[in-house]
């Protein structure tokens, strides 16, 4: 059991657990992620960790309400336990000092990106976060990446906060501007997909963390499988990080709907017995 | 090895034993016909996943432990690799004495009640029974009679925990709670070790949770047994991943003085053909362990399993038929089995064989998929298929399939498994760069002691072999026990 011992809500349906798992904590690196499971009765789904505290050994965690396991998930307080959390799981991050570095991140991929930015910044590079989202109230982080980002340039769709545009616009404009030595992106798969067809035209080496479908997430049931380069990788153990110019997008955007209709249906079931 | 022929034969001179083989002629217990089990209706089990075997009845299994005529030299046991003493439990199911039965059994299997579900008995004890090899007629029921001595100190409320010796203080770790795991765990805590089995699921039990299903092993079972191995002392922690949670070296510095791994099989292998990467395609491991380890097909729990129309399911393995035969009873109104070779060379079980055609499932043998074609949502909606035929025999014995040219046909699935194995677990291996390993990703062991290039590392079951069975990897579990017992005392007493 992984008591739940801070919980705090950035927006209507996106929210940041910190939950106990004192292991978890002093062994994760930038770019792992965790399987949870809430109760006897829950799936197993994956989350990126978005930080740790050794001492008080906890983790955080940050959830956007997307179908039933979020939202019970949402649903649970301070207080309140998680059944089961096992990892860290998939590689760490590679980081190392190589000059400048964009990091792109869009709706709950932000928190993820987080450590990533602050590990990049602490080994001497100069790194530029470019946060995207639909509106104001969706950019999640603001503060934490400002304080390990060299600038931080954040785009909405509505230009309600920073610059109206998509999140390859910021991106553009700094490459235009200065010389990008490799990019991170963390988010939605279209987003990551655009993101990487632009630094492929400038030729940046570019990692995107990938959030597909698992089960165990320990390299037995091969759902998460995804085509890298041609070549079919498993993102729990072979990533979840691969580079986004081989990454067939397409592909990981059908197979992360394989089970939608299922959801859909599940979901529906669930909001009706929530009322 | 002369020791144990030694102690098998004072066993067998014991009075009892003496006095019981009197009892009866040799003539008349081989004039008998053997006792199988009962199964449920093909027609009602298919819907379900209630247990297809229902065990012998008190009398079938007297009757049938009267067939084994307590052989002065036992070929039986050769062929057991936990090397139960298989005469000595069945002259005590003769005697009455199930329960006395039953802690024979535990004397060296952990798990008998598992064992006496899933080990190919037809090739293992069984095809070394007397019956077999001399007199060409249906070997003693052991199996069978395994699964009633253990069923029958179950459901009496009566079960005996092993007797353990005393505590000797040292930790040792084991790493992956399946079979081979279990099985190591059970006679280090019965050495005496400070026994800790870590899991990186929730549940404990590993292939024998996830991977096979119910009816053919229903996790009650499972979970009795586990109970026992609770209450000799033995320590469980789940959702820990050695390597990962804590590495080696911090569990070293944690006091554990050896370690068994026994990880498992992991990556599912695919067949790398076109379109396998579309939705209604996946490994048999993601599909049974979607509905055996997380219950998707109860509505009650949260995990989703496509519940398809039209199943095929690749491969000849007791995977593949645990898979199709699922399948059918998710509702499937065809449920197929492609399989590139014959019958004759299907690596399942006859049993489960004979089960899956009872139960309706097609089989597509000598057929080969080549390629998978999806409708505008990506979900696979056929399949084509070449057709094969055999030709000189392989590495492995078995006769090659050869493609035969300009034979590709297409059929309409929705759901396809992928069951043509799978490739070892990369997650330990990966943690321990100086663990010496093959080719393929298993683990190089000695194999008298299963120890590793890491001295105080030992391995087993299908992270050493790559795939096998479940006795199989009890068997390494149980001479790992003994390895890492000799290295430890030798250390100790240096």
């Amino acid at each position: 059991m992984n008591k739940i011992v801070e919980k705090e809500f950035f927006s209507e349906n996106v929210a940041k657990l910190v939950i106990e798992a004192p292991e978890i904590a002093k062994s994760r690196k930038p770019g792992h992620f965790v399987i949870i499971r809430i109760d006897e009765r829950g799936e197993r789904i994956p989350l990126t960790i978005a930080g740790s505290d050794i001492e008080k050994g906890t983790i955080t965690l940050v959830i956007q309400k997307v179908g039933v396991t979020s939202a019970k998930l949402l649903a649970l307080n301070e207080g309140d336990a998680i059944r089961d959390v096992v990892g860290p799981l998939g590689k760490a991050t590679h980081i190392e000092n190589i000059g400048t570095v964009l990091c792109a991140g869009g709706g709950v991929g932000v928190a993820p990106l987080l450590p990533i930015v602050e590990g990049f910044k602490k080994a001497g590079n100069r790194v530029i976060t470019v946060l995207a989202a639909r509106t104001k109230d969706l950019i999640i982080l603001e503060d934490q990446m400002r304080e390990f980002s060299d600038e931080v340039i954040l785009m909405t769709d509505d230009g309600s906060s920073g610059r109206k545009g998509l999140v390859t616009a910021g991106m553009e404009e700094v490459i235009k501007r200065e010389k990008v030595d490799m990019c991170m992106t963390i988010g939605p798969a279209i987003m990551m997909k655009f993101a990487a067809l632009t630094t492929k035209k400038y030729n940046i080496p570019t990692e995107a963390s990938l959030n597909t479908i698992m089960v165990d997430g320990t390299g037995m049931c091969g759902a998460c499988r995804v085509s890298v380069g041609g070549k079919t990788k498993f993102v729990c153990v072979d990533g979840p990080e691969f580079d986004a110019h081989e990454v067939n997008f397409e592909e990981m955007m059908s197979r992360l709907g394989g089970y939608k209709e299922l959801e859909a249906k599940a979901y529906e079931k669930y909001l009706k017995n929530a009322e | 090895m002369e020791n144990i022929k030694e102690y098998l034969k004072a066993e067998r001179n014991q009075e009892w034993r003496a006095e019981l083989r009197k009892s009866m002629k040799a003539k008349e217990r081989t004039g008998r016909e053997r006792n199988d089990m009962l199964e449920r209706d093909p027609n009602v089990r298919n819907k379900n996943i209630d247990e297809v075997n229902l065990g012998l009845t008190e009398e079938l299994a007297l009757a049938d432990a009267r067939r084994c005529i307590d052989c002065a030299n036992p070929t039986c046991i050769t062929g057991c690799p936990v090397g139960i003493n298989i005469p000595k439990f069945i002259k005590k199911i003769e005697t009455g004495d199930y329960l006395g039965a039953a802690v024979v059994l535990k004397e060296t299997n952990a798990l008998p009640a598992v064992c006496g579900r899933v080990c190919p008995q037809e090739k293992q004890c069984e095809n070394n029974c007397f019956y077999t090899i001399s007199l060409k007629k249906p070997a003693v029921a052991i199996g069978n009679l395994e699964r009633f001595a253990a069923d029958y100190e179950r459901n009496s409320g009566q079960m005996a925990i092993p007797e353990v010796a005393a505590p000797n203080g040292i930790k040792v770790g084991v790493i992956g709670s399946g079979p081979a795991g279990l099985s190591a765990a059970g006679d280090l805590c019965k050495l005496g070790y400070d026994v800790t089995v870590f899991e990186a699921l929730h549940e404990i039990g590993g292939v024998l949770k996830y991977g096979i299903p119910e009816f053919r092993l229903p996790n009650e079972i499972v979970d009795v047994e586990i109970e026992v191995m609770r209450k000799m002392g033995i320590k469980f922690k789940t959702n820990f991943l050695v390597g990962r949670t804590a590495t080696i070296d911090e569990l070293k510095e944690q006091g554990y003085e050896a370690f068994f791994v026994g990880s498992g099989a992991g990556l599912p292998r695919f067949m790398n053909i076109p379109g396998e990467n579309y939705n209604g395609i996946l490994s048999s491991n993601e599909y049974l362990t979607r509905v055996n380890l997380m219950n998707a097909a109860n509505p009650d729990f949260d995990t989703p399993v496509l519940k398809g129309k039209n199943v095929a399911v690749i491969g000849g393995g007791n995977t593949a038929m645990d898979s199709v035969r699922t399948a059918k009873r998710l509702g499937a109104e065809r449920s197929v089995i492609v399989y590139r070779r014959s019958l004759v060379e299907m690596p399942a079980r006859v049993e489960e064989v004979k089960h899956a055609q009872e139960e309706g499932i097609e089989f597509m043998n000598l057929h080969n998929p080549v390629e998978y074609f999806a409708d505008e949502n990506g979900r696979v909606n056929k399949m084509r298929i070449q057709k094969m035929e055999l030709g000189e025999p392989d590495a492995s014995g078995r006769r090659r399939p050869i493609v035969i040219p300009n034979s590709e046909f297409d059929i309409e699935v929705d759901t396809v498994v992928v069951s043509v194995g799978v490739s070892p677990n990369p997650l330990i291996p990966a943690s321990l760069p100086n663990l010496k390993m093959t080719d393929w990703g298993t683990i190089v062991v000695d194999q008298d002691t299963m120890q590793s290039s890491i001295p105080e590392l030992f391995a087993g079951g299908d992270i050493v072999r790559g795939g096998a069975t479940v006795i199989l990897a009890m068997g390494d579990g149980r001479k790992a026990a003994a390895g890492m017992h000799k290295y430890i005392q030798e250390k100790i007493n240096k």
